[in-house]
């Protein structure tokens, strides 16, 4: 329960961080919400020798909509999300993640856009940036640049992050008017990642007919995964129940569950279906208007 | 490993200290400023019995480190009381009954105390999820839900 | 009981009296062993096998010892040294401290490193490296117990086998006489996996051996001092620690539930490196530690039959277990009872015939079965009792509640001898399952249940009737080690009235300085707060075996409340002196006796008491005191009935507690507030084995649920609101007609909570489902019964 000894930072601007980043090597690590990081230092799994803490850096805690964007800033914590006006009345199936990770103390700590740096499938942030078409900002020493969520999860706790880069922002395209989503986890427990997870995110015109859709999947892949074929499927149908049906069996198909303690593959992806066709119910009914 | 300097504000009192980058918040309130209200009951970050408040946040202090607290400022359970009157959360826990082995109990009166804070008239299941981050193996968490509305009520009526 | 015989104001029998151990704890003020800090003091750091069955080839404590603040590496060859390597149990078998030759379960102690800083210490045993070579692996009893099976305990020369014991009680002839004759029988095998105990406080201590006076104090996570104490006696005496300078303090204890009971490793090694520097050495173990090390509880492989009418008459019970002991018999039962008090079994029901046997097995895995709120196996009875009444109800087609009320022991019946020996003191259960039937309006849930099942959905009603155990117990039957489980009480009044009184057992959490200095206010009218209660320090406590398998009001409450009455009687004295009366002519009202029709001729005990050390009468001695150890004539029957709803997600599996109605009855209630806090505690301890808890090996031993990520406490959210009730059925025997409490709910929520799923489901051919109920599993048996969302 003792982490190793390290070297301590604390930066103070985000191109310290990066030089220095840069400067320590691979072996460094951010240090933001650290609810990931310090629990796996405890037990002796993660031993960085080098520690950057950016929680010093002003101006990166912000969750806010601009130019086109809902822009969520590196030291967004995830209670931020759930009193956030903003969150609460236009993006609920970002509420809707927030509230089922871990508990309300670590996220008071925990940074949403950690969520995703961690690289861990099982992480809930994951599958709701893929069904809402994110974007990852990142900045390094060459300046920032933007990495699609579709090409962010390269493999198990890798992401397209360079080593000397750190996740600054995520942007969410504002969706389009009668636009709706959820995300539903079952969990053992409350605190517990997901047996499996399902975010899903459609838009809809005036006449019941789905225009786009973005599913994501949680802990059922080695990576976070997009439910491409459930997407493309939606795209273009009218929602009713046997559409609903089909696309859930479709994103079934698509998961990549393996046994665990969790629970079989089979009953995971069997999971993933019960989960699509609930969630993609409660998004039509937000997109409708409802709640 | 070289020591930091690290300068926080406990209780309403400045205290410093030299401290391995590596220390535990929760070892820095028990062991370096004694005091030992504060509790580690487990090594991954379930139990909550090591919460405090800090800068108005209820954390786990066992998943951060004492670096991370420098310039800011901590509420332990030693802080609730003021001038010899309990808080109206600790209060809450006594008429309530809400604990018995007293192990969980800070890491409740700290959440308690934050989320009375934002939620002044918390329905059951408000409560319920508020507590989830903090185990306890003795009351089954009945009277703890008890102990909160007890403090929110009092809270509400303007005692502290 | 009925209204309280005391005014509030001096809070006797049945006030919810306000705890008087609230404000240190409120306040952050508690002082548990990891809040001990002495001068110059080291700390221990244990480093642990991976493996589960292997042989130490190795071990370089080099690189650790480099570590500055690294003062030593303690191993089982340094033990050995002072014959401190392999130690007693609780149960007579042996145990290592530290091995020599060969670790025997995943986790094991093999080296402690002693360092200046608890970090340091950390350091120090990352640091220490260990080679060993691996053996094979028993995690199966059924597998330890086949003939050509390895010997695990090749310590003991003459063992050839990884059976411990074979134990078996009732009339095998008469049972099986009873099931060929029966008209209906059932039977199932029922397992109920290993379960830990988790309390949130772990286990530790701060060993002080004094050099200079000669003495050993160890602030120790303990239920029993003063066993501890003479067990160290025991086992150290032949190093010079002597029982009179040996004192073990129990402090505040953050839980205990019998996890604390058992002597680990940890606190023998640290009392050694205390003894070998003269320096305080402290030793904490982490969570990881205490779930993958330390005492379980559970693991009975059981198969159950009941026989019985079509008429839904039970007539005999017989049950074959096999108990996985984990690779030494430490589990802390009383020594003529291997398997605890299992043979309750035949619970509520007026069975005429019964015959149970258990055999123990070794196996690769951490020693213990008892420690988890099971009152000595307790659970595992009632769990199978309640789950094969159930089972013989659905087969035969009757409402679970009615089988039960045609079987239950009637109260004229009491005391009721059971086939099985026991002999139950008082009991009413049909009234407790009514009550609990009426406060959920269980016909009105039955008729929802059948428009529910029109329509596909799934809801399930399950009851538990349990007759619970407890107040170990009676020395001609029960003892730990020898040790009589009598327990004790020294109540010493002082001259301003007020009052000290000092117990034999250790509260953990259930308020005993509060409800003990009830019981003398009760007895005595002295006042609740002018009460001060004391337990744990052996070098002022009377000797008792501790607070367990909810003992401590059935014996050491008797004891107090026998030492206050004898106290009654010497103050009866010195009232009939100071009133120039006759004892006779004294009547008692709580806290004063007076002179029968003449109320105003009175003296209080107050005034009695400064008489007995400013004017006593001649020829008495001085002072106002008693001591009572108090060997109880029986052990007592708490009981219950619990009813549980439950809707099960056809999608998920997740099964969701609806209601969970509980009436107990355990006799006369000290503080109701204090019991109905016990039983709430104790359902959540049920909820979490019936649907979340549980630990698994795999094939080479390695835990599956090593932590708590994934052994899953409940939280507020997975517990629901439980809702209580009680009767009481006052004891015959107990001076206070009181039971115990604190396991019931522990040993009665399980079998409720497994009955209402397999009552939802039973309409598919669902028949058992092993705990814990988990999703997965109930998701399987809907898809394999044609059952989906």
């Amino acid at each position: 329960m003792i982490p190793r000894s390290f070297e301590y930072f604390a930066p103070r601007t985000l191109d310290e961080a990066v030089s220095l980043l840069g400067k320590l090597g691979q072996e460094a690590k951010i240090l933001s919400g650290g609810q990931s990081l310090i629990p796996m230092m405890k037990l002796r799994l993660a031993t960085p020798p080098y520690i950057i803490d950016i929680n010093r850096i002003p101006d990166l805690n912000y969750i806010t909509e601009q130019n086109g964007y809902l822009r969520i800033g590196a030291l967004a914590r995830e209670s931020d999300f759930e009193v956030s006006p903003t969150i609460m009345s236009r993006y609920p199936i970002l509420m809707d993640t927030t509230v089922v990770i871990a508990d309300p103390l670590v996220r008071n700590q925990a940074t949403a856009c950690g969520n995703l740096a961690h690289g861990d499938p099982a992480n809930d942030h994951p599958a709701t940036m893929l069904a809402l078409g994110a974007l990852i900002i990142a900045v390094g020493p060459k300046g920032e640049r933007e990495i699609p969520i579709g090409s962010f999860f390269t493999g198990l706790f890798t992401t397209a992050l360079q080593p000397d880069e750190i996740l600054r922002e995520i942007k969410v395209p504002i969706p389009a008017p009668s636009s709706g989503g959820a995300y539903l986890k079952i969990k053992r427990k409350v605190g517990d990642y997901a047996t499996a997870g399902v975010a899903v995110q459609i838009t809809m015109n005036g006449a019941g007919v789905c225009q786009r859709a973005g599913v994501g999947l949680t802990n059922v892949g080695f990576i976070p995964l997009k439910a491409k074929g459930a997407e493309a499927f939606l795209t273009g149908k009218t929602l009713d129940e046997a559409t609903i049906k089909q696309a859930a069996e479709i994103a079934a198909g698509e998961a990549q569950p393996i046994d665990d303690i969790r629970g079989s593959a089979e009953y995971k992806r069997d999971l993933v279906r019960v989960l699509t066709a609930r969630a993609l119910n409660r998004a039509l009914k937000r997109a409708n208007g409802g709640a | 490993m070289a020591k930091i300097g690290v300068k926080v504000k406990v209780n309403g009192v400045e205290r410093a200290a030299e401290v391995e980058p590596r220390l535990l918040l929760v070892h820095f309130l028990r062991e370096n400023l004694r005091l030992t209200g504060t509790h580690v009951g487990c090594d991954t970050s379930h139990c909550g019995a090591c919460t405090v408040v800090l800068d108005g946040r209820a954390i786990k202090s066992c998943s951060v480190f004492a670096v991370q607290a420098d310039g800011r400022e901590i509420l332990t359970v030693e802080g609730l009381e003021q001038d010899g009157k309990l808080h109206a959360i600790q209060e809450g826990f006594f008429q309530e009954h809400g604990l018995q082995c007293g192990f969980c109990t800070s890491g409740m009166l700290m959440t308690g105390y934050a989320f009375l804070k934002s939620n002044s008239n918390p329905t059951e299941d408000e409560i319920r999820h508020a507590i989830s981050g903090n185990l306890c193996r003795c009351t089954g968490y009945v009277n703890i839900v008890k102990a909160y509305q007890y403090a929110a009520a009092k809270l509400r009526e303007g005692g502290e | 009981m009925t209204t309280p015989k005391t005014p509030a104001e001096i809070g006797g029998m049945g006030h919810s009296v306000k705890r008087k151990e609230d404000p240190r704890f409120l306040r952050g003020q508690g002082t548990y062993v990891d809040d001990i800090v002495l001068p110059d003091m080291l700390y221990l750091d244990i480093v642990r096998s991976p493996y589960a069955h292997a042989a130490i080839t190795n071990i370089d404590t080099s690189k650790a010892l480099a570590i500055p603040g690294v003062l030593a590496v303690i191993t089982g060859k340094d033990l050995a040294a002072y014959n401190l390597h392999w130690m007693p149990t609780l149960m007579s078998d042996t145990q290592m401290v530290l091995p020599v030759e060969k670790v025997m379960y995943q986790a094991q102690e093999v080296a402690a490193v002693l360092a200046t800083e608890r970090y340091i210490a950390a350091d120090g045993a990352d640091a220490v490296e260990i080679d060993y070579d691996p053996l094979p692996v028993l995690i199966d009893p059924k597998k330890a117990l086949l003939p050509d099976a390895p010997v695990l305990r090749t310590d003991k020369p003459d063992k050839k086998d990884n059976h411990i014991w074979h134990w078996e009680w009732g009339d095998r002839a008469a049972t099986d006489q009873a099931f060929r004759d029966a008209e209906v029988t059932v039977k199932e095998d029922i397992y109920i996996p290993r379960i830990h105990v988790s309390s949130i406080e772990t286990c530790g201590c701060v060993a002080h051996f004094d050099k200079v006076r000669g003495k050993l104090t160890v602030w120790m996570t303990t239920q029993a001092p003063h066993a501890i104490r003479t067990v160290f006696a025991l086992v150290a005496g032949h190093v010079g620690l002597a029982e009179h300078k040996i004192q073990i303090i129990s402090p505040d204890i953050g839980g205990g539930f019998g996890g604390k009971v058992p002597v680990y490793p940890g606190y023998v090694i640290a009392v050694a490196a205390s003894v070998l520097t003269g320096k305080p050495v402290k030793w904490i173990e982490d969570r990881m530690e205490n779930i993958q090390a330390d005492s379980f509880a559970r693991d009975y492989h059981m198969t159950a039959e009941l026989a019985g009418k079509k008429d839904g008459r039970l007539t005999a019970l017989r049950i074959k277990t096999i108990a996985d002991h984990g690779y030494t018999d430490a589990a802390a039962n009383p020594s003529k009872f291997p398997a605890g008090l299992f043979h309750i079994c035949t619970g509520s029901y007026d069975l005429k015939a019964a015959h149970v046997e258990v055999d123990g097995a070794y196996t690769n895995k951490p020693p213990g079965g008892i420690a988890y709120r099971c009152s000595f196996r307790v659970t595992e009875a009632v769990h199978a009792i309640e789950r094969m009444a159930d089972l013989m109800a659905h087969e035969i087609g009757m409402d679970a509640a009615e089988f039960r009320m045609k079987n239950f022991i009637k109260p004229e019946q009491f005391p009721y001898k059971s086939a099985l020996g026991w002999e139950y003191d008082s009991g009413d259960y049909a009234a407790a399952l009514r009550k609990a039937m009426d406060n959920l309006g269980y016909e009105e849930l039955r008729k929802e249940q059948v428009e529910k099942r029109k329509r596909g959905e799934l809801m399930g009603i399950g009851i538990s009737s349990f007759t619970e155990i407890v107040g170990a117990g009676p020395s001609k039957h029960f003892d730990i080690l020898g040790l009589k489980m009598f327990d004790s009480a020294e109540i010493r009044i002082h001259p301003t009235g007020k009052a000290i009184a000092r117990f034999g057992t250790k509260s953990q959490g259930q308020g005993h300085e509060t409800t003990y200095a009830q019981i003398v206010a009760e007895e005595l009218g002295i006042p609740v707060d002018d009460v001060a209660v004391e337990e744990g320090d052996t070098d002022t406590a009377p000797y008792g075996l501790g607070t367990y398998a909810s003992r401590s009001t059935p014996t050491a409450g008797a004891a107090g409340a026998i030492a206050a009455r004898k106290i009654r009687d010497k103050a009866k004295k010195i009232a009939a002196y100071l009133l120039e009366a006759h004892e006779d002519d004294l009547e008692w009202e709580p806290g004063k006796f007076f002179v029968k029709g003449s109320p105003d001729r009175a003296k209080t005990i107050q005034d009695i008491a400064l008489a007995a050390y400013t004017n006593h009468p001649q020829g008495m001695e001085a002072g106002l005191e008693a001591v009572s150890y108090y060997d109880p004539p029986n052990l007592t029957y708490p009981f219950g009935s619990y009813i549980c709803v439950v809707d099960i997600d056809k999608g998920t599996g997740e099964v969701k507690v609806r209601r969970f109605m509980a009436v107990d009855d355990c006799g006369n209630i000290i503080n109701p507030m204090i019991v109905e806090g016990q039983i709430h505690g104790g359902l959540t301890m049920g909820l979490g084995p019936a649907l979340y808890e549980e630990i698994q090996y795999d094939d080479s031993g390695n835990i599956l649920q090593g932590s708590f990520m994934n052994y899953l406490l409940p939280t507020a959210v997975e517990t629901p609101n439980w809702e209580t009730d009680k009767t009481c059925t006052p004891s015959p025997h107990h001076p206070l007609g009181a039971k115990g409490v604190g396991e019931s709910a522990t040993v009665g929520a399980p079998a409720a909570i497994v009955n209402a799923v397999v009552d939802a489901l039973w309409h598919l051919g669902v028949r058992h489902i092993d705990i814990p109920i988990t999703p997965p599993k109930v998701w399987k048996l809907l898809r394999d019964n044609g059952v989906t969302e």
